[in-house]
């Protein structure tokens, strides 16, 4: 048991101090590389609360589909920050001020309120309940993301397409 | 034991990184990654209450469901700011104001 704590304060340590790099890195490209050990580590942390399943979508989904999504971003658009390094960012004090404000808020959410009792729930695999649940009480949902994902299919490839001008 | 807390704190400090990533940075692809982090910080907390308190599973299946919108999310959004690079070779979001006025 003390192995395991361990292993989760080493997660979540981490988690947390590449999501600073992402925040506070100077390269976007460092940012885009700390965000995938974020990914990673949120992965690991969703093993701890036995979602097998989404813990592999994460890998797949996150660090298989959308940072590499984002690294061609910032590949295909880096040349002009490479020159201006200075103005890379915003005054700082004003994101400082608001995120001050909203960690006293969400502290007191998290130390004041009274969470419902904790269910012991041994771990069984997800992967055939989550099967059953989403074509049986989850079925209009998936059908309206599975629409949803056909109009963004054709959507971004509309918008990212070249146009070919036309006198 | 691992808390509860411990998750909440976790995806709380996770959120306002994020927050703190989108208010920071110029570049749009940079404010992008900090919808990221915040959708991921919002996973966490799905999955926590769905192993914590729920006795079945309704939060593992709405994180499913944010990770689609979160990957259409950044395919539309990339697209978008490939369009923006191409028309304005600049995609420092301070400068994009032509729809201001």
């Amino acid at each position: 048991m003390e192995a395991k704590e361990l292993l989760f304060l080493f997660i979540a340590i981490v988690t947390i101090a590449s999501a600073g790099l992402v925040a506070f890195s100077n390269k976007l490209i460092h940012s885009a590389f700390a965000l995938m050990a974020t990914f990673v580590g949120f992965a690991a942390l969703y093993v701890f609360l036995s979602a097998d399943f989404l813990a592999v979508t994460q890998i797949v989904v996150y660090v298989g589909g959308i940072l590499i999504l984002i690294l061609f971003g910032v590949m295909m658009t880096h040349r002009i920050y490479d020159t201006t390094l200075k103005t890379i960012h915003n005054p700082l004090a004003m994101g400082i001020i608001s995120a001050a404000a909203l960690a006293v808020i969400l502290g007191l959410v998290i130390y004041r309120s009274p969470w419902a009792a904790t269910v012991d729930k041994p771990f069984v695999p997800t992967t055939s309940i989550i099967g059953a649940e989403i074509l049986t009480n989850y079925l209009l949902p998936f059908e309206l993301v599975s629409v949803l994902l056909l109009g963004v299919l054709i959507g971004a490839v509309f918008l990212a397409r070249t146009e070919e001008h036309k006198k | 034991m691992i808390s509860l807390q411990s998750y909440l704190i976790i995806s709380a400090v996770v959120f306002i990184l994020g927050i703190l990533t989108i208010l920071y940075k110029k570049n749009a692809v940079g404010i992008l990654m900090g919808v990221e982090l915040i959708l991921n910080s919002v996973n966490l907390n799905f999955l926590a209450f769905s192993k914590y308190i729920d006795a079945h599973i309704n939060g593992q299946l709405v994180a499913i469901f944010i990770i689609i919108l979160a990957a259409s999310e950044a395919a539309v959004a990339l697209a978008i700011i490939l369009n923006l690079y191409r028309d304005r070779a600049n995609i420092d979001v301070t400068q994009v104001d032509q729809m201001k006025n």
